[in-house]
């Protein structure tokens, strides 16, 4: 079936487009999708994936959104995709409403397409895929498999990508099973040679190699987090499976059996425990920090609210404890498998009674590598949790970012921690005493002395040598003590990072985690249209003096975050005592990661106020 | 309770082979009840843990919330102790356990914090066969909270204001042999000839060992018509066994032992003796000792002493297949791969 009109053809583009497949969860897809994606990684072209999953095993419907751009910006673009790979029925009606005027709808057009679905501004290019893949393999499973390989070959042919490039990722990801690179090779080549049978010449979004990937990897925040705990000197994994979080465990694991097991006796060095629960993961974590090794556990929102009551205890007994939170979208069950960053409170707040928490905010897979690895040394150094938030978006999809790097002649701070020659020299020891005025105490581990330095850890309230009191002076002096500690922080956390810095413009935004990206993109923009702006990215929590410097220097301050409430900016302005109305928000928190255009949107009526007006947008994104 | 903790000690007190008194297990002083039973099950743990000669700091004093969970207080103050929040004291000791294998694990909970808040975490630290000692001091109440019925308070016991437990009693020894518990052991706090032995063969067994205690509250449920008094636990009581802990040093004597008798030995060659009141009870058979138990109940019997045990079994650290070394004294040359092991990770994320 043709349609009725001739739709306008793009303007040929190379190197910036969105292509977005459409396919049918648990169809074996995604392994074609993220060949297609590394395959324009490795000809050196900016290019970010995202997943768009359901919370479903099989059957419902999945999207693997490709933006590609050689101006290296690695957000989601958003609005319409330039080519959409349609390859699941039930979607289509939507997928084909979601391509640009002039767009590609590339489908499998064995069977006919439903009249309702046609347009006439966009161009429908069918290829028989389920004819093809049937009459070259005889097995269901395989025909499966191998039509996901094999659109991916005809899009070689269509957008230009190398070949080799394809070939080359085959060889890697089989390099363990040889027997299987040469059929997928031939399945990508039948692809390749039937789309240059069925198309005179190849579309006008074209790729072409690129230089931007040297000294770039590709990877995903949670795996890079697991890799930052093996390297961090992580023991001890404590985990209860939750989406989006459960591959920070399985990739602890998988990088510690490569990397951490004894080649002479087999042994481990380190234990991963599924535990029974959140409540359980967070307990046997403390339990293992408590008694000197280092350990953490990953979890989601969820887990952070069953979690509340532990970490209160350790914040109040003061044990390191280090909490990965992969956030979803919240409150309750929410959307399991879509984004946002909206557990800022409860974990900054986390726990009943006057209780703060570490939080850090990384924004790449090199920033969940580095700073997981820190999250030991700060929860070691100031014996409280630290929680490092990231989010679907970061942990679950494969980002370009820097290589990873790790110098050697850094040693873990293991911060106070008294041994038996220590403990001979002290007369008396106290384990919650302020010996050096930065209110951090010494601590001891269990089978440390025969005769000094054990104490009772406990939730209640105690003296500075941990004898239970239920005086009001002591208490308060502890909690007094533990504000001096909470004071002392900063010293060990990450710095916010301003990286468009001049003195002549008067509208600041600050950001953090993944809306980095998308709000540098959004900063050129600005500059284009003459209103250039100055950023910060906010690192840490409890928040460093940066943070107010740069608000009392911008006449107009707007924080971008990916949540209904303001989270951050609540924080921001409980904490530093920043007057609210100094405070704008762009906000996005409809489950998919923040674009660009969005926050373009969002910042339209702050910029047509001026400075001193308040004004807040929040939108249903399209 | 007492606000004053003599000095005195007899000259002459005994002294293990490390040359230490009883002493140098005590701990601080009780603010318990006069009369608690759970006093006396520290006691008990004082005098089981000196005479295995085990150094007081080479122990771990692990605990929940609850009258039960304070005790760690009063024993072992050179031990360091962890009173954690409320049913999650298996947790806890499973992160402490694996961080640090050479400790000696002794947990100490209660009927609230095991059978009812911390039942999840009960139920899955058997599973794991962790290497630990499990102590339930139960008394079928909260004691802190005033004497309101525990999950295993029995079905038909009185409470102190008169009111019959309408609900069925969760049975913890049953549970424990129902998920493979290596250990099960029951006794009283009022019979510390049964409690030390069996302390002490449950500290040698490698695996997790529960001895589920009856320690009534002399407060809340010690009056008639309450199942968890002493009167009651007294009149019910009946030893399945007798236990006696013997050290692999010591030979076994037969002379005070009465009846039928087997010796279960232990992983390191200590074992346990056991004098039986039926010949037929097999205390390494876990569906006789499940069936023995069932019959028990039936006959509105109390069965105590060792109930099952399973001398050789992988306890959680061999099933995680770590070293002899505690993790936690690993130092940063193993557990850092470096720059190098780097470089080539990323060459494969290329």
């Amino acid at each position: 079936m043709s349609p009725s009109s001739t739709p306008t053809t793009l303007h040929a583009v190379t190197n910036d487009f969105v292509v977005k497949f459409a396919n049918v969860n648990g169809s074996g897809s995604a392994s074609a999708n993220s060949m297609f994606a590394k395959a324009i990684f490795r000809m050196g072209i900016p290019v970010s994936p995202r997943n768009i999953f359901p919370s479903n095993i099989q059957g419902a419907p999945t999207w693997y959104e490709v933006r590609i751009s050689d101006d290296g910006y690695l957000g989601r673009r958003g609005g319409q995709v330039e080519l959409m790979v349609s390859v699941n029925p039930q979607s289509m009606a939507q997928d084909v409403e979601d391509v640009c005027p002039g767009g590609y709808f590339f489908y499998d057009n064995t069977y006919p397409l439903d009249f309702k679905l046609i347009r006439d501004d966009i161009h429908y290019i069918g290829l028989p895929l389920t004819q093809i893949t049937n009459s070259n393999f005889d097995n269901p499973r395989l025909q499966q498999l191998f039509k996901n390989i094999i659109y991916v070959g005809s899009l070689a042919y269509l957008i230009g990508i190398e070949f080799s490039a394809l070939e080359g990722i085959v060889s890697d990801t089989f390099a363990k099973k040889p027997k299987l690179i040469a059929p997928n090779v031939s399945a990508l080549q039948l692809g390749f040679d039937e789309a240059k049978k069925a198309f005179s010449e190849p579309l006008p979004l074209q790729l072409k190699r690129s230089n931007k990937n040297d000294r770039k990897v590709l990877l995903e925040g949670n795996a890079a987090c697991g890799l930052g705990a093996v390297f961090g000197g992580a023991t001890v994994c404590a985990w209860y499976p939750i989406t989006p979080s459960t591959s920070v465990a399985e990739g602890f694991e998988k990088y510690a059996k490569q990397l951490r097991v004894n080649a002479d006796t087999g042994e481990n060095n380190f234990a991963v425990i599924q535990a029974e629960d959140e409540l359980s993961a967070i307990g046997m974590v403390i339990g293992a920090n408590w008694n000197g090794a280092r350990s953490f556990t990953a979890t989601s929102g969820p887990g952070v609210s069953l979690m509340q009551e532990f970490l209160g205890l350790a914040y109040f007994a003061e044990v390191p404890a280090v909490l990965i939170d992969v956030q979803r979208t919240g409150p309750s069950t929410g959307m399991p498998t879509r984004t946002q960053q909206s557990d800022i409170l409860i974990s900054a707040y986390a726990s009943h009674g006057d209780s703060k928490q570490i939080l850090l905010f990384p924004a790449t897979p090199k920033e969940c590598f580095e700073l997981t690895a820190d999250a030991f040394d700060i929860a070691d150094r100031l014996q409280t949790p630290v929680i490092m938030l990231t989010d679907l978006d970061l942990g679950m999809n494969e980002h370009i970012c820097d290589e990873l790097e790790w110098d050697d002649s850094r040693s873990y701070d293991r911060g106070k921690v008294l041994n038996a020659q220590d403990l001979e020299k002290i007369e008396r020891f106290g384990r919650y005493l302020d010996v050096d005025g930065d209110g951090i105490p010494y601590r001891t581990v269990a089978g440390t002395h025969a005769e000094k330095g054990a104490f009772f850890t406990r939730g209640t309230s105690r003296d500075e040598y941990a004898v239970y009191t239920e005086k009001g002076e002591a208490y308060q002096r502890n909690m007094e003590r533990l504000e001096v500690k909470w004071a002392t922080a900063p010293k060990y956390l990450p710095k916010a990072i301003e990286t468009r810095r001049d003195e002549a413009n008067s509208l600041g935004v600050i950001h953090f985690g993944t809306s980095l990206e998308a709000t540098h993109e959004t900063l050129d923009v600005l500059s284009k249209e003459g209103r250039p702006a100055n950023d910060l990215r906010i690192l840490a929590f409890p928040f460093g003096d940066d943070v107010k410097a740069f608000i009392d220097k911008h006449a107009q301050v707007v924080i971008v975050e990916q949540n209904r409430d303001a989270q951050l900016k609540s924080l921001i302005v409980n904490e530093l005592q920043i007057d609210p109305n100094r405070l704008h928000s762009v906000l996005h928190y409809n489950g998919d990661p923040i674009s660009a255009r969005q926050i373009r949107i969002g910042l339209e009526p702050i910029l047509n106020i001026s400075a001193g007006q308040h004004a807040q947008t929040a939108y249903e994104a399209s | 309770m007492s606000f004053f903790k003599p000095n005195f000690r007899h000259p002459e007190s005994p002294k293990n082979t490390l040359g230490l008194t009883t002493r140098a297990y005590e701990g601080g002083i009780s603010t318990l009840c006069a009369g608690c039973g759970h006093d006396s099950i520290s006691a008990a743990i004082m005098q089981a843990v000196w005479g295995l000669n085990i150094e007081p700091h080479r122990i771990a004093k692990m605990s929940g919330i609850g009258c039960s969970s304070k005790s760690p207080n009063y024993f072992l103050n050179k031990a360091h102790g962890f009173n954690s929040v409320h049913g999650r004291m298996p947790s806890v000791t499973t992160g402490a356990n694996v961080a640090n294998r050479e400790l000696l694990y002794i947990g100490v909970s209660g009927d609230g914090d095991t059978a009812s808040i911390g039942m999840g975490q009960f139920a899955h630290v058997i599973r794991r066969n962790l290497n630990m000692m499990y102590l339930v001091e139960n008394n079928g109440c909260y004691g802190l909270t005033k004497g309101q019925d525990s999950a295993t308070a029995d079905a038909g016991s009185k409470n102190k204001k008169g009111r019959i437990n309408p609900f069925e009693s969760i049975d913890l020894v049953a549970l424990a042999l129902d998920l493979g518990a290596t250990f099960v052991a029951r006794s009283f706090s009022g019979d510390k000839e049964q409690l030390i032995p069996l302390m002490q063969a449950a500290m040698t067994h490698k695996g997790f060992a529960l001895i589920d205690i009856v320690s009534p509250c002399v407060t809340f449920n010690n009056h008639a018509g309450s199942t968890k008094s002493y009167d009651y636990t007294r009149d019910h009581v009946q030893a399945g066994s007798v236990v006696d802990f013997v050290p692999v040093a010591q030979e076994i004597t037969l002379d005070q032992i009465q009846g039928s008798t087997q010796n279960v030995e232990l992983h390191n060659g200590d074992s346990v003796r056991l004098s039986k009141l039926s010949k037929d009870y097999d205390p390494t058979d876990r569906g006789h000792a499940i069936r023995t138990l069932l019959e028990h109940k039936a006959q509105d019997k109390l069965m105590t002493g060792l109930i099952y045990i399973e001398p050789e079994s992988d306890n959680f650290h061999d099933t995680l297949n770590i070293p002899k070394t505690p993790l936690n004294s690993l130092k940063e040359d193993v557990l850092c791969p470096g720059k190098s092991a780097l470089t080539s990770i990323n060459e494969g994320l290329r």
